[in-house]
């Protein structure tokens, strides 16, 4: 049962680091209809930024600076690529995004080669006993963070002027034009939003147990794509359920991995995807996905 | 006129085509079927994601099917049914799927389609039994009615023919067989069902096209494509390891038809000839490239070298040339000078 609740927390932490990066692709595909399939490189980028700067300045400052770099590296991702397309057609767009991810991952995994770089976070392999469980304190870090950023946005999201004039665009792009709801601003932040959200989740997922950054960060990154699909593309709420069903599946699968062992090794990093496909045979706009009304 | 001039290029690149075993060398020959075989799966692609705007990053998974599908095949029945079969296993493969990819589109269709990858590689690593795990298995030469395509010479005309020889021929027949079919489709009935469903599915759904079966085939037939261009990869290599058929492959794919020309078959094959011989080239003069260096000096390697270009060309296609480079060849034909002459009166006409 310890074993249980230890994975159950691990699987919890795990699930909103994975809710992060959901959030910026939720937020990126309300903003602009744009599937953003850069986004593992997003993230990649802010933790690139972060490793690079840690052992020169300093842990803290170098994550700033990373979450800036990668809010910047999305900002430009819109300002030059996707604020230029002048067609309608949206799933064209996401292809570009697919090259803008070739050309970012292609870069950095060629800087980081086959080394694992630390990112130098405080917690190292600390421990925290709480009863009689066991736990790494970074994904006690992992969670609160995770929680605290996840609340600060929704509240944002929800009363600031900026996340009105958010909603505002994702309802209906062209009566926000017309109230003044200035469409380009709104999705160039959008985009350094979902960077932001995303260097934050690259530092969860190169610490502890994690060993560092390496070229299969942006691998283990795809799995909020599953998490925003589970939860619907279009729905906030929906990357948080989706992300949590993500990270616990996949603790959970990797905890009991020897239970399971005529699955094959490595179920763990399967087991989110199979889900998906489930949770999309029964609903295929996803749990809290606006499902389209049209039928013919 | 210029239909002549059409048939006369045609003509003349098939001659190019056909003579071409017996005046280049073996790099070059591989070099051509790795891109021969990815514009068959390429053509496939092109007419899920092109024509029907079903977007697919499991295309990977498909050509996995078709290599590992021919030498598990090829164990129990003679090599040339092995390959057969595994197209029918590649397009069964796509049909398993069919109640995801008739009812999705778009980005959703996309990641369900992400996880074929990440399921493929796990059964891949894990069935080591039938897909020889980690190392992979060696491919068996295909046989058929007694002629090998193995590395056993023939001689034709004071030529030695060997396995790549051999399979070019092979390679040029299934291409131009692959090709003519998805044209067929593309410019009958189905094609333009699928164009319909593309460009408005409500709309096309009130004209009669039944949507979701409809997707669903395509999703099926585009399988096919990718289970034959497995096949031919794994002949083309001998060998077949699970870690070429990643995410970056699917990538590799979209790619092309994206560079090449969304929906139409010659896009298809220009993009895949681009995207498959760049790395090529850039191994092959790596030395007199600015820049590029070969592999494990420290410089731009000859793949990084590539995956750039072909990652900026996508951006590049799509912001200032839609409709990809096949567009750039039939604008300056006086063909499409003609047609977009004409267009402007049929707009104008009284509906």
């Amino acid at each position: 049962m310890t074993t249980f609740f230890e994975l159950l927390i691990s699987g919890i932490s795990l699930g909103a680091v994975y809710a992060l990066i959901a959030l910026g692709f939720v937020v990126i595909f309300r903003a602009t209809e744009v599937v953003n399939f850069a986004h593992a490189s997003l993230l990649f980028a802010g933790g690139y930024v972060t490793a690079l700067l840690t052992d020169d300045i300093g842990f803290w400052a170098a994550l700033i600076v990373g979450i800036a770099g990668a809010a910047v590296v999305g900002s430009l991702v819109e300002f030059l690529v996707i604020r230029r397309y002048r067609g309608r057609d949206h799933s064209v767009l996401a292809i570009v995004t697919i090259g803008v991810d070739i050309v970012l991952l292609t870069d950095l995994t060629r800087r980081i080669g086959t080394d694992v770089l630390p990112l130098g976070d405080p917690w190292g392999d600390k421990i925290v006993q709480i009863g009689p469980l066991a736990i790494p304190e970074t994904r006690i870090a992992a969670l609160l963070t995770a929680a605290l950023v996840i609340a600060v946005f929704l509240l944002a999201f929800r009363y600031t002027s900026w996340g009105v004039a958010m909603r505002a665009a994702a309802e209906d792009r062209e009566a926000a034009a017309l109230m003044g709801v200035r469409l380009g601003r709104v999705s160039l932040s959008a985009w350094a939003v979902a960077g932001a959200l995303a260097a934050i989740a690259a530092l969860f997922l190169t610490v502890f147990p994690t060993p560092g950054l390496e070229r299969n960060t942006s691998l283990v990154a795809l799995k909020a794509f599953p998490a925003a699909i589970i939860g619907g593309l279009d729905s906030t709420t929906g990357a948080l359920a989706g992300g949590l069903i993500v990270g616990v599946t996949e603790a959970m699968v990797t905890g009991y991995q020897d239970e399971l062992s005529f699955l094959g090794r490595g179920l763990g990093e399967v087991a989110p995807y199979l889900v998906m496909l489930l949770i999309l045979l029964a609903r295929p706009a996803g749990l809290f996905g606006t499902r389209e009304l049209t039928r013919v | 006129m210029s239909s002549r001039i059409r048939i006369g290029l045609i003509a003349a690149g098939a001659l190019v085509l056909l003579a071409l075993p017996f005046y280049v060398d073996r790099f070059w020959l591989q070099a051509g079927l790795f891109a021969m075989a990815a514009s068959i799966g390429a053509i496939g692609l092109n007419l899920l994601t092109g024509a029907t705007g079903q977007l697919s990053l499991g295309h990977a998974f498909f050509l996995a099917v078709g290599a590992y599908g021919y030498c598990a095949l090829a164990d129990i029945v003679p090599t040339a049914l092995a390959a057969i079969g595994a197209v029918l296993v590649a397009g069964a493969a796509g049909g398993l799927l069919s109640p995801i990819a008739g009812r999705l589109s778009g980005a959703y269709l996309g990641i369900a389609t992400l996880a074929l990858i990440f399921i493929g590689q796990h059964v891949l690593f894990n069935a080591s039994d039938l897909t020889g795990g980690y190392n992979g298995r060696d491919v068996p030469a295909l046989n058929i009615f007694g002629l090998s395509f193995d590395d056993t010479e023939t001689v034709v005309l004071a030529v030695p023919f060997e396995s790549m020889e051999k399979l070019w021929y092979a390679g040029l027949l299934l291409l131009a067989a692959c090709a003519l079919f998805a044209r067929g489709v593309l410019r009958g009935r189905p094609g333009r069902a699928m164009n319909a469903i593309r460009d408005h599915r409500v709309a096309a759904g009130v004209m009669g096209v039944p949507v979701a079966r409809l997707r669903a085939w395509v999703f099926v037939l585009s399988s096919m494509y990718a289970g034959l261009a497995g096949v031919l990869l794994a002949l083309i290599v001998q060998r077949t390891t699970p870690e070429y058929f990643g995410f970056a492959l699917s990538l590799e794919y979209l790619a092309m038809i994206v560079i090449g020309g969304l929906g139409s078959v010659a896009g298809a094959v220009l993009g895949a000839v681009f995207v498959s011989l760049l790395p090529q080239l850039f191994d092959r003069y790596s030395e007199s490239l600015p820049l590029v260096s070969a592999s494990g000096t420290g410089g731009i390697a000859p793949g990084e070298a590539s995956s750039y270009l072909y990652g900026a060309a996508v951006v590049a296609v799509v912001l200032f040339l839609p409709g990809g480079l096949v567009r750039l060849g039939s604008a300056a034909t006086p063909r499409a000078l003609t047609l977009r002459k004409k267009e402007p009166t049929d707009e104008s006409a009284p509906a």
